[in-house]
């Protein structure tokens, strides 16, 4: 059982570091134009890779001529899918058979399968002749019917992306747990909903994919400087498709802008880069165009569930439900099918179904890839269990506010075990859901119902309660493919003592914002007693510090449980080295008689025996003659955190897939024009549960930006093709994100209820759950009286629900 | 085409191909790498600059053009190191989390507030209108601009 501390009445101040909003420390060099982000990073002599694309669909490629591109003057070079194809190997794919079967190069090879696929990458002098040379490859095509809509992916007559695979059908699990036949018989109610359809989009983030690659020919090593936010799953697919050791891969990353799970699967990308810095001997830059970004990179799962049926007793009990989910991966399967697993970390939502049936097939389409995005295959799930509460809510003419009281988990029973095995390890989602109400103003909603309708507008309030499930277990890739060896998690952190005393921390994380330089240096602080100012963190990772494993990077909602309980564990061991030196050097005083305080070690009832950090640094480093030849200090400590997992059982697909589970339940207030269907979210709430902050503001800013991003896609965003696969909104002229102007007044409420699982009591958090995206569904159908059924509602589409 | 352009004070003379982009050209070739480039359409506003004490998104002009002008950009702010009024704002009120739109932000509200030193909360989203952040909502810029705001 975990304590719960209410919010907005101000939470308890912990003693030290730990706990405050500290200012954070990266942001000095970022409000003076002076981080270094990828495209920052110059070598002389470095040639700009631009790569030509594919303005079809679905084609085959009948001839490439890239001469009268290659005679051009500052042209350095090219490269085609045919020299992919001879130098590298297929890409390792993740899915079981049929998916395991096609073979995805970096460059297309015979045949593109999305308008904006790359075909060759040239390279030349300048960015602006690269592009102008790209103009002059001449590729021939020959047009093949594109498929588009997923739901006829399995037609007999539907258009064949991947010839290997047999058809379209890429990956296909049933999952059942409990006995839905049984809650069926047990059921006063089926409510049956035929279709509901979660959108494609993703988050955009303001900084493009880059890098530049540099090729040691000496020894065969390359220096990828990029900003891939998962180094460690890039180096995986990219080490044995170039066939090379991981040694010879080494990353960098320093500042990002953004990544959002958008920046996990540019691996296709860093090969061609990579091949040519070693084809043309020179440094290679590479730097997405936002319109590329668009077109081809790291869309967001579009997900359809189909008939629905949901066993409920009358009082609106839940029971259990069964669907059909249809995923469309788009063109390749770069991370996927891992979607059709991640869900599963969120299966009955916050509720206490225990009867679920999930039947989830994964098709590829003629668009861009899929790969994770902000609330990643969770958030998709999440809208459809929500969705489900207000449909029932709606059919049985009940409260959404009582039918979510009456079947959340309940704060008593956390430790939770879900039907298929995952532990819900704190919260109180009922008494989130009571200040996110009392935030909102729910008690006096129907004064301003009254209101709006005097004004001939419609007022509509909804509810969206989601979990960030944090800190994955690799093993429920079992799930997707018994074959693979991947399970667990992992996160490296070191932190050392030099020679003049300098903390300095490194760590294997790849931040893109989420302030990991700040809060990693507090908790090191409160081990160290000394101040956050004190402590050096490097910014970003890179491969040759050591300070790295094979889950190393910054994705998934992790940090707060991975990353800072590796710095956890690396200060706690430098910190019994300290004592460990300073009892030597004090002629044998045990560790308990030591304590550190005010940047030093002293003897605790003797203030004048006091060694300062720096003097240790300098013993160790530079002093060393004559200390015990017994003493093991090295002053240089790494830690590899470790999370406790099992592989999950893969018959029942039945285990903890992820360690913590974070909570948002967001309410939005809207009004609708009845003329139009144009809508204003008038008022917002969102409370977030994430267990022990660290810092308070960072977390906030967090949930501040997970729900814009939710606002953005549930209103404007989308990524709508036409019926020949052209993209519609391929840059921001035509995919709207939200403006200054568009927020909606925000209240944010706190809840502390620290995870019992983890070493600092805190959850992994960030991605949010999408709670926004269906709040603003739920208050638009109680605006409007109709059931919503798509999760992207711009206002066309809420004045064509009126007029049903 | 030979240029010569003040930025931040000092005077740089180049030779620059005639459809270099203003961005480029203070990124590449002055290695003023401040200013951001988020989009290809003139909508992000990344790359705000102030150009003759107008502001503009340098990825909408080209270098030549700006032969003669005097440009401010987000180098520019701070002097001897030390983060002005607005910049110390954004830090407090937690404005920034990746700091990619932060550059182009603060040329916006810096542009702003000489010409409004006391905008309304209002007049400060408007202002904002041409700058796209992703990470955190635009409310905590606003509270940072209103916080300084006369």
């Amino acid at each position: 059982m975990s304590e719960t501390t209410l919010a907005p009445a101000p939470v308890e101040v912990q003693k030290g570091w730990g706990g405050q909003s500290v200012k954070r420390k990266e942001d000095k060099r970022l409000l003076q134009g002076e981080g270094v982000f990828v495209d920052d990073v110059k070598r002389h002599g470095m040639g700009y890779l631009h790569f030509v694309r594919s303005p079809y669909a679905h084609a085959h490629i009948t001839r490439i001529d890239v001469s009268a591109a290659e005679a051009i003057d500052g042209v350095y070079g090219t490269l085609t899918g045919e020299e992919v194809a001879a130098l590298t190997d297929p890409f390792f794919q993740i899915s079981s058979a049929p998916g395991a079967n096609i073979k995805d190069y970096a460059l297309a090879v015979g045949k593109v399968r999305y308008v904006g696929e790359p075909v060759v990458a040239v390279v030349a002098e300048t960015r602006e002749l690269a592009r102008d040379a790209s103009e002059l490859v001449e590729v021939d095509y020959e047009a093949l019917p594109a498929l588009v809509d997923a739901r006829r992916a399995q037609d007999s007559d539907a258009p064949v992306l991947h010839e290997d695979a047999g058809g379209n059908l890429m990956w296909t699990g049933l999952y059942s747990w409990g006995d839905f036949d049984a809650a069926l018989a047990e059921a006063d109610r089926v409510v049956k909903i035929p279709e509901l359809h979660f959108h494609r989009f993703n988050s955009t983030p303001l900084e493009c994919d880059g890098a530049l690659v540099e090729y040691n020919r000496g020894v065969g090593q390359w220096t990828i400087h990029t900003n891939n936010q998962f180094p460690g799953f890039a180096a995986i697919m990219m080490g044995p498709a170039m066939r090379t050791g991981l040694d010879k891969l080494r990353f960098v990353t320093q500042d990002i802008g953004g990544g959002f799970g958008n920046k996990i699967t540019s691996h296709p990308q860093l090969v061609v880069c990579c091949l040519l810095a070693r084809k043309l001997n020179r440094p290679v830059q590479w730097t997405e165009w936002r319109t590329d970004f668009h077109l081809s990179m790291s869309h967001g799962n579009e997900r359809w569930f189909h008939d629905t049926e949901v066993a409920v007793k009358d009082d609106g009990t839940l029971l259990g439900f069964r669907t059909k989910a249809l995923d469309d991966a788009g063109a390749w399967l770069r991370y996927e099918p891992l979607g059709g697993v991640i869900w599963a970390q969120v299966t009955p939502g916050m509720y206490r179904w225990r009867h679920i049936e999930l039947d989830f097939t994964q098709v590829a389409t003629n668009k861009a890839p899929v790969s994770p995005n902000r609330g990643y295959s969770r958030m998709q799930h999440l809208w459809f269990t929500e969705r489900v509460i207000d449909i029932v809510a709606r059919e049985l003419d009940l409260d959404p506010v009582d039918v979510r009281k009456r079947n959340y988990i309940r704060a008593e029973d956390m430790p939770y075990e879900t039907p298929n095995g995952c532990v819900y390890d704190s919260g109180d989602y009922a008494a989130t859901l009571d200040l996110a109400l009392q935030l909102i103003g729910y008690d006096s909603l129907a004064g301003r119902r009254a209101d709006a309708e005097a004004r001939g507008k419609r007022l509509g309030v909804g509810i969206g309660s989601t979990l960030d499930s944090g800190t994955n277990n690799f093993g429920q890739s079992q799930l997707i493919n018994p074959e693979l060896q991947f399970s667990g998690n992992n996160e490296v952190a070191t932190v050392k003592l030099d020679i003049f005393g300098e903390i300095v921390v490194t760590l294997g994380t790849t931040p893109q914002g989420q302030g990991h330089e700040t809060t990693a240096a507090q908790v090191v602080a409160d081990i160290l007693s000394c101040s956050p100012d004190d402590v050096h963190v490097r910014a970003g990772h890179d491969s040759y510090w050591n300070s790295h494993a094979g889950f190393s990077g910054t994705y998934a909602s992790q940090f707060a449980v991975t990353g800072l309980s590796a710095v956890k564990g690396a200060t706690e061991m430098l910190a019994a080295e300290i004592k460990k030196l300073a009892g030597a050097v004090f002629g044998g005083v045990p560790a308990e008689a030591l304590e550190l305080a005010d940047g030093g070690v002293r003897i605790k009832d003797n203030p004048d025996a006091f060694l300062p950090f720096m003097a240790c640094g300098a013993i160790i480093n530079a002093n060393n003659a004559g200390l015990p030849e017994d003493l093991d200090v090295t002053l240089n400590c790494r830690y590899v955190y470790r999370p406790p997992f099992e592989v999950p059982d893969v018959e029942r697909k039945f285990g903890n897939l992820t360690l913590t589970y974070a909570v948002q339940i967001h309410v939005a207030v809207v009004e609708v024009d009845p003329e139009t269907g144009s809508y204003e979210i008038v008022d917002y709430a969102a409370v977030d549960d994430c267990g022990k902050r660290i810092n308070p503001q960072i977390v906030e800013g967090q949930v501040m930006g997970a729900t814009a991003q939710a606002l953005g896609a549930a209103v404007h965003e989308t990524y709508e093709y036409d019926e020949d696969g052209n993209l519609l909104t391929p840059n921001f002229y035509d995919y709207h994100v939200p403006h200054a102007l568009d927020m909606p007044p925000l209240a944010t409420g706190a809840i502390e209820s620290p995870s019992p699982f983890t070493p600092l009591g805190t959850k992994g958090m960030g991605e949010g759950g999408g709670a926004g995206i269906h709040a603003i569904c739920a208050a638009i159908q109680d605006a409007t009286g109709q059931i919503v059924t798509d999760s992207h509602n711009p206002y066309q589409r809420v004045w064509e629900l009126m007029q049903q | 085409m030979e240029i010569a352009v003040t930025v931040n004070g000092q005077t740089y003379e180049r030779d620059v191909e005639p459809r270099k982009l203003l961005i480029h050209f203070l990124r590449d070739d002055l290695d003023l790498t401040g200013s951001h480039i988020g989009c290809d359409t003139g909508n992000c506003g990344a790359c705000s600059v102030i150009v003759d004490g107008v502001l503009l998104k340098s990825c909408m002009l080209l270098a030549v053009q700006a032969n003669g002008t005097r440009i401010e950009t987000v180098e520019g702010l701070s002097e001897d190191g030390e983060l002005t009024r607005l910049q110390q704002a954004f830090n407090e009120h937690h404005a920034l989390q990746c700091g990619y739109c932060t550059p182009g932000m603060l040329m916006s509200t810096t542009a702003l507030l000489r010409e409004n030193p006391s905008p309304s909360e209002d007049e400060i989203k408007k202002a904002l209108q041409g700058n796209i952040c992703r990470c955190t909502g635009y409310w905590n810029i606003v509270e940072a601009v209103k916080s300084v705001a006369k």
